[in-house]
């Protein structure tokens, strides 16, 4: 198996000296070129989760092996994408997505043509001169994308990159994402409390509950692809992610989309 | 229209300064040797401007002011960087600097004449204490302060130190320095003029001194005139730099969407 998480836990010790548990023995299978979508509310344990895979943080139980190799630490093999995007302010565009090729030792010129090309690919060519805080919150995540994709990891993970955008901004991001996902075959775990989102992305939805995060099931999204948001199995897929939550009573659910 | 503005109020406001200055000095009331007229101010100012005495000592000063100044902005880059970063040895540093930084640079007169001598040692090294703390405090607040989510994206991409320092750290810790270096030259400049009163034979504090042993009080006030001049321009200056670096380095976020 691709991605393997075998009864992962992430506990923290807080200033009473109690702990808490963030995420409980989470077990997870995720084959190559899946995309992934973890659902849930806030303290689910899902960005818990994301960070443990991206090796940011180490789980206190459990592991994650990653084509056999246990994960200890971050790698360019795997790259976060986050809700603030994390562009330097004081780079511009194409100096943003060229920062993942510089470490890797890449010539100058050379790295520059890449970034280039996946600059194009996002569609911001016209703005690659431009600095982060001159774009829109949704041309700044596209940067952040391009700079992900120059350095070609085999996964992405996205920690809800698009929480910070308009309604009509995130579709089209949706639609964005999907695209260059089937184009460029990466494996990517995105995390989302909108449940549309997922049903429109995801090929199976891992549907996580609260305190502590648990994985309560996992959903099978067998739509074709590219999806219609307002097709009736589209909305059925969609009830059911909604009664699956209703399941474990309102005290849990913080918020309906 | 807003500079011209500004620049009409400044010339009322200083002329309403010398109108008062000049209403006293002829009021009688006080010596001219006490409280010389700007009239005898000026005809002093255009003597020593005439003669060049007066670019002399501006340019010594100057240059004594950007050696030290220059040393003290890089040492204390170099080392709030580190410091700042090594949060551990920073620990221990913090105690020596917290006692060491109020203590007044004129305070190490005694000692620095022995150490370096007279000449323009001794005022370079008052300018480097003076701009070297708040440079150095900024800096290691400025990294403290750097956003985790560099550093989390500097991991990801697998970029280390030493790159991580030039690459991530220092740019992002920036704007603090900015405001540190922009401090310290306020200060150093502050007391260039009192290390070149006690241990110089030139430059803008060595001619207030000399002018007073001469009892040229117009002088005397020429020269504090031209010190105030110099210290406007060298801030002006540092802001003109600021500003392209801060345009260069993409922090403004003026003209910036949502």
């Amino acid at each position: 198996m691709f991605i393997e998480i075998k009864d992962a836990s992430r506990s923290y010790h807080q200033n009473d000296g109690q702990e808490t548990s963030a995420l409980d023995s989470v077990n997870l299978k995720i084959a190559e070129g899946e995309f992934i979508c973890l659902l849930g509310p806030s303290g689910c344990g899902k960005s818990t989760l994301l960070n443990i895979v991206a090796g940011f943080d180490r789980p206190s139980q459990g592991s994650i092996h990653v084509k056999g190799q246990e994960v200890t630490q971050p790698s360019v093999e795997r790259i976060a994408i986050f809700q603030n995007y994390g562009l330097l302010p004081w780079r511009s565009v194409l100096r943003n997505v060229t920062l993942g090729l510089e470490a890797t030792g890449m010539n100058a010129k050379a790295s520059r043509l890449l970034a280039e090309e996946y600059i194009e690919l996002v569609g911001l060519t016209e703005y690659k001169k431009h600095h982060p805080g001159q774009l829109s919150g949704g041309m700044q995540q596209r940067v952040a994308l391009a700079r992900a994709l120059a350095v070609d990891p085999k996964i992405l993970l996205m920690d809800e990159p698009l929480g910070a955008l308009d309604a009509m901004t995130r579709m089209s991001m949706q639609d964005e994402i999907e695209r260059i996902w089937q184009k460029k075959m990466k494996t990517i775990i995105f995390v989302t409390h909108d449940i549309e989102e997922a049903v429109f992305l995801a090929d199976r939805i891992v549907i996580m509950t609260p305190s502590p995060g648990k994985v309560k099931m996992v959903m099978e999204v067998p739509l074709a692809r590219k999806r219609d948001r307002t097709s009736p199995e589209f909305l059925k897929i969609r009830d059911q992610i909604f009664k699956a939550f209703e399941f474990k009573g309102e005290d849990a659910w913080d918020y309906i989309l | 229209m807003k500079n011209v503005k500004q620049f009409i109020r400044a010339v009322i406001s200083l002329s309403i300064l010398i109108g008062v200055w000049w209403a006293i000095a002829a009021s009688g009331r006080f010596e001219p040797s006490l409280l010389p007229s700007p009239w005898k101010v000026w005809q002093g100012m255009f003597e020593m401007i005439k003669d060049g005495t007066l670019w002399t000592h501006v340019w010594i000063s100057l240059g004594r002011f950007f050696a030290g100044y220059l040393a003290a902005a890089v040492s204390g880059i170099v080392l709030g960087l580190i410091f700042g970063w090594y949060k551990k040895v920073w620990a221990f540093v913090d105690p020596i600097v917290q006692v060491l930084r109020p203590v007044s640079p004129i305070a190490w007169f005694p000692f620095i004449i022995l150490w370096f001598g007279i000449g323009n040692a001794p005022a370079v090294v008052i300018i480097f204490t003076a701009a070297f703390y708040p440079i150095l405090l900024s800096t290691v607040a400025g990294v403290n302060r750097v956003d985790a989510l560099y550093l989390k994206v500097a991991a990801n991409f697998g970029i280390r130190q030493p790159q991580l320092l030039y690459k991530i750290i220092l740019p992002a810790a920036f704007p603090m320095i900015m405001n540190g270096l922009h401090m310290a030259i306020g200060s150093a400049w502050v007391f260039l003029v009192a290390g070149e009163m006690v241990g110089a034979q030139s430059g803008l504090g060595y001619l207030i001194i000399d002018s007073r042993n001469a009892l040229r009080s117009d002088l005397v006030l020429a020269g504090i005139i031209f010190i105030g001049i110099s210290g406007y321009f060298i801030d002006r200056l540092v802001r003109l730099i600021e500003r392209i670096i801060e345009k260069q380095w993409g922090i403004l976020s003026e003209g910036g969407r949502t």
